[in-house]
Parts: structure tokens; C-alpha cells; sequence
């Protein structure tokens, strides 16, 4: 299962990778496969903010629909279009091509209750018992 | 599949395997005073005496096969060709269940296809869905759609009084609670058009940036042709939906909602195939465009290739609905009407284009002969402001109850529909429908009869 080491994780199995103020946000690799093939991806629009743990967005794989939950709070910059017409980059590049938006993060101290890579290692670690 | 019934033993098995001793204790938590109660019935007869018990029943009601019905205003006596029964008769249709499997349901999933492909060419439309209950259901589908589309910031629904009455109050069912504004259709003081309610122009007068949709019936409940031409534009400047309520016979001969602009066609299917049924079972047909199917509630058979590369129907897009998605889905009724669906499918199948046509024209032609006969009566006047296709309103020497019982009392004519009902400007204004099956004749004797009650009434 790949962790990006540079990334921040929440439990819900999404991404931040911090820049500054701003975050992008994805959803991890142990979340496409457990999700299997993407079809469509539901975002947010630009200006829409949301606090931590809010639902911004749907994954849909044929089987089921995932809500996508904020690991910060914040406002929606810049939403990943590619993603409307390619779904499938979630399941073939989680952490770079399949980016789900940008934002303006609101509080940066929500980060620090975030899991660094070494512990979602362990997190994932404990799911699968 | 076949049907295997349990056996005795079957079901002493799945006693023991559950550690129950009887089917009785089963009911333990009903309250033994209600638990096996009295049923009072009559002895059984047989079927014999059944038989001739129901029908003397039903010949204590006056039916469309023996008496003239100028009666419409939403459901339609056009001519059944036996073809519709003889195919849907047969078990595996009549009896199919919902297509879940695709494995065992190919025939089913394509007849379903097949009748979204019709429903795409009648409407003008790229996406279908495989039926809902009625064109009730399907006008409040498209609001929740629209209000989808809209992202639930738009609160604004606003409904031309002249779509059907029924859908109008189905949809407020449908959207109790959701704090919506749903506007266009209050009765107003000196207003224009039919009666004291709104024109197009006034309802386009309404759009705002907070509208979800703008709904028209088209022809209307009064039987008019709308211009939409304009109307998809102003819609589209505010960033709402347009949603058209259409009669399938119609559009043998009108411009396809579709081509008109409209993001989302519906209607009732009953007119091909259906009989009127005493009022049911319909069907509620339900059309719009490829880039909002997401937001589109009802089943979806899709057409696709299985392993060996040949062709395979299945349902698709199934995390739009209840089962997957829960609060979440699109809609709350997930099944279709799926018998009723393929009846009018074939019906249109063994029109075929041209025979759709001929058939919205003769439709057209006859209603236009009873409109221009009653137009020469003393004491009735057409109102028609606008073109119309088999339906139209007369202005009545007195209520539109009087004369209908008269009708059907002295002459065995089932008058139109009483306007007054819905409208409070419309007392003595009937809807009078002339379809295909209503011969000259039964036409001519409506026009005396009518003559005749209204002097019987004015003395």
C-alpha cells in the first residue's frame, strides 16, 4: 500500500499536502483500492467552504458511493477538472494526477491532529486485523 | 426460473434450524386479541357464481366501449392495437420480476432499452430513464432533479398553472419540508390567459438567480399549444432548468421538446398502450440531457459488451439509487413501471413515425370539427387564444355538472371535464377532448345534445 512520506492523513483515508496556507487534498491508495474502479468523481465548486469532517465530495465506483470528508477546514480554491472526464487517475495516481482540490485553509492547528505518514502506516496497519 | 413451493418438511427444517416449535409462535408479540381474528366472510362460492356476481358489477358502470367519452384532461381513450396484449401477455414478460440479474433478464433489460431509446427520439432528449408510477411522479422527479442541479441553493420552483392540477399538487406533496418557494400558479386578480392566471411572459417575469426550474405543459391542461421558443433562453439566462410536461401523442406532430431547448421532458405514457384503466396503473416517462444522468432518479438500462465482446443490457448507474446510496440517492422511489412501459413502447413500435403523425393529426382534425360545430351553438363559446391539438374549452350556458348529467342521462354521452374544479375563474368551463376513436357521428349527436340541454336548461 503507498503512503506519499510527505503527506499529511486523516482517518477517513484522505491526503493534505500542505503548501503554506493552502492544502491539496486527495484520497489515499488504500482508499482506491479499496473503493475499485472509479467511475465518477462528485466535487465541490469553487468558493464553497467546509468545516473539518464535512462531506465535499462523492467518489462513485460501480459498486458503491464514498463521501470524501475535509481533513481541514476551509475554502475551496481550484477543483481538479481532469478528473470529471478521467476518473480512473484516482485508481492509477492517487497521490500525484488525482488530486481533488485546493484551499485555503482556515486553522492551521487542525493539522496537527492529523497523522503523519509513519502513523497512517500503523493506522492501516490496525484496520486490516 | 421455476417456482418450487416449501414442502412440509421444508418448513419443519427451518423451524428446527430457528428453535421454534409452530408457525404460530411466530406471532407471539401481536396481542392475542388481534392475533387470529375473526374474519366474518362469506361462504366461497365457485367460480362460476364468482364470475357472474363480478360481472353484473361491472355492467352497473357506463364504459368508454359502449358510450361516446369526450372526457380527457390527462388521461386518454386512443385505440389499443391487439398486438400491445398479445406480446405483453406472455408470461415472460407478464410475470418478469425487476431485472436485478442481469444473467437471466436480457430479454427484459432490452425491452426496457428499448423503450428508453423511443422515449430519447419522441422527446428530442439523450437520456431516459426506465419509467416511473405516473407523469405526476415524473414532474416532481424533475424538481428534485433541478433542485439537485441547482446544488440545493436555488429555492425558487416556479409551475404554469397550466400544467395538470395533479402533478401541481403532487409536486408540493413531494417537496413538503424542503422550504422551497414554489410560484406561477396562484390564482390571480385580473390576470390574463385562461381564466385569472398567469401567461408565459408573466411566469418568465419570475425567474430569478435563486429559480431551481420553470415548469410548462405543453400542449397545456387546457389543450393549448405553448410557444416555447423564447422560453429556454430566459430560463437558461438565470441559470435554471426548463422542464416540459408533454403528451406523447402530441409529439407526433409538435417539435420535440428537446429541440425547443428543455433540460428535462416528462409526461404521462398512458395515451399509447395503456387503456384508461379506471385511472391506473400509468406511467410516468422521464427524459433529459447526458450531462446531468447523474442527478436523474428512476432505473437506467444500459447497453454494453460482456467478456466475449458480445451485447449485454444491464442496469446501470445503480449509485444514484435508494439501496446504494440511502439519504444520499437521487430519489426515494427506485422501481419502474415496467409493464405498462413496454405496452406503450410496442404501441409506438407498431405506429412507427408516420403512423405517430397520422395519428396526433386525425386527433387534431376531429377535435377541431367539434370545436367549430359547438363555436355555431347559441350559448357556447370556444375559448381558444392559441392553437390546440385534441383538447379545448367551452364556455357553457350553465354548470358543466348539469350538462354532463344531462349528457349522460338523456343521450349516453360522457361529457368533458369541469374546469371549475381547479379554477376558480373557470365555473361553467368545460374541457372537451375528441380523440381517434370518436367517430363523426357520436361527435354530431354531442353538438345536438348539447344544444338540446342548453335550451332544456334556459327554458
Amino acid at each position: 500500500m503507498k503512503i506519499d512520506p510527505g503527506f499529511k492523513y486523516h482517518e477517513e483515508h484522505e491526503w493534505v499536502r500542505v503548501e503554506g496556507d493552502e492544502a491539496v487534498i486527495g484520497i489515499s491508495d488504500y482508499a482506491q483500492d479499496q473503493l475499485s474502479d472509479v467511475v465518477y468523481v462528485e466535487l465541490p465548486e469553487v468558493g464553497d467552504t467546509f468545516e473539518q469532517g464535512d462531506i465535499f465530495a462523492v467518489v462513485e465506483s460501480v459498486k458503491a458511493a464514498s463521501d470524501v470528508y475535509m481533513p481541514v477546514s476551509g475554502e475551496i480554491l481550484e477543483v481538479n477538472e481532469v478528473l470529471e472526464d478521467s476518473p480512473e487517475l484516482v485508481n492509477q495516481d492517487p497521490y500525484g494526477e488525482a488530486w481533488f482540490v485546493r484551499i485555503a485553509m482556515a486553522d492551521l492547528s487542525e493539522l496537527d491532529g492529523l497523522m503523519d505518514a509513519e502513523a497512517y502506516k500503523a493506522y492501516l496497519e490496525g484496520l486490516d486485523e | 426460473m421455476s417456482y418450487v413451493p416449501h414442502t412440509d418438511a421444508d418448513r419443519a427444517e427451518m423451524l428446527a434450524a430457528i428453535g421454534v416449535e409452530r408457525i404460530e409462535d411466530l406471532f407471539h408479540d401481536v396481542p392475542a386479541a388481534f392475533r387470529f381474528p375473526e374474519l366474518e366472510l362469506p361462504e366461497p362460492l365457485s367460480e362460476m357464481e364468482i364470475l357472474a356476481e363480478l360481472q353484473a358489477l361491472s355492467e352497473e358502470n357506463l364504459d368508454t366501449g359502449h358510450f361516446p367519452c369526450f372526457l380527457g384532461a390527462g388521461a386518454y381513450q386512443h385505440y389499443v392495437p391487439r398486438i400491445v396484449d398479445q406480446i405483453i401477455s406472455r408470461s415472460e414478460f407478464y410475470t418478469a420480476y425487476t431485472p436485478y440479474q442481469p444473467e437471466i433478464s436480457q430479454g427484459t433489460l432490452q425491452s426496457i432499452f428499448e423503450y428508453q431509446s423511443m422515449i430519447c427520439a419522441l422527446t428530442g432528449m439523450e437520456v431516459a430513464n426506465a419509467s416511473h408510477y405516473d407523469g405526476a411522479t415524473s414532474t416532481a422527479e424533475a424538481v428534485i432533479m433541478a433542485l439537485n442541479a441547482g446544488r440545493g441553493k436555488r429555492k425558487r420552483v416556479i409551475l404554469s398553472p397550466a400544467v395538470h392540477p395533479e402533478y401541481r399538487a403532487v409536486v408540493r406533496t413531494y417537496t413538503q419540508g424542503m422550504d422551497l418557494e414554489l410560484l406561477g400558479d396562484e390564482p390571480l386578480r385580473g390576470g390574463t390567459g385562461c381564466g385569472e392566471t398567469r401567461t408565459l411572459d408573466e411566469l418568465m417575469a419570475l425567474l430569478d438567480k435563486n429559480t431551481a426550474c420553470l415548469i410548462v405543459q405543453n400542449p397545456n391542461f387546457f389543450g393549448e399549444i405553448e410557444d416555447l421558443a423564447e422560453l429556454a433562453e430566459k430560463v437558461h439566462s438565470v441559470g435554471a432548468l426548463l422542464v416540459v410536461v408533454a403528451d406523447p401523442v402530441s409529439l407526433g406532430l409538435l417539435k420535440a421538446p428537446g429541440d425547443e431547448g428543455a433540460d428535462i421532458v416528462v409526461g404521462d405514457g398512458q395515451a399509447l398502450g395503456n387503456g384508461l384503466n379506471y385511472g391506473g396503473p400509468y406511467l410516468g416517462f422521464f427524459a433529459c440531457q447526458a450531462k446531468d444522468v447523474r442527478k436523474m432518479a428512476g432505473r437506467v438500462v444500459g447497453q454494453t459488451v460482456d467478456v466475449d465482446g458480445k451485447r449485454g443490457f444491464v442496469l446501470t448507474l445503480a449509485t444514484r439509487e435508494q439501496h446504494i446510496r440511502r439519504e444520499r440517492a437521487t430519489s426515494n422511489i427506485c422501481t419502474n413501471q415496467a409493464l405498462c412501459a413496454l405496452a406503450m413502447s410496442i404501441h409506438m413500435a407498431a405506429l412507427g413515425k408516420t403512423g405517430l403523425r397520422r395519428l396526433a393529426e386525425i386527433c387534431y382534425h376531429k377535435a377541431h370539427y367539434a370545436s367549430s360545430r359547438i363555436a355555431d351553438l347559441d350559448g357556447y363559446q370556444v375559448v381558444a387564444t392559441k392553437p390546440f391539438m385534441k383538447e379545448f374549452v367551452v364556455r357553457c350556458p350553465a354548470p358543466v355538472q348539469v350538462i354532463n348529467d344531462y349528457l349522460i342521462e338523456e343521450w349516453g354521452i360522457i361529457g368533458g371535464y369541469d374546469l371549475g374544479r381547479d379554477y376558480p375563474s373557470l365555473e361553467n368551463h368545460m374541457l372537451i377532448c375528441v380523440t381517434e376513436v370518436i367517430r363523426r357521428e357520436e361527435i354530431d349527436s354531442l353538438v345536438e345534445a348539447l344544444d338540446a340541454v342548453r335550451r332544456e336548461v334556459r327554458g
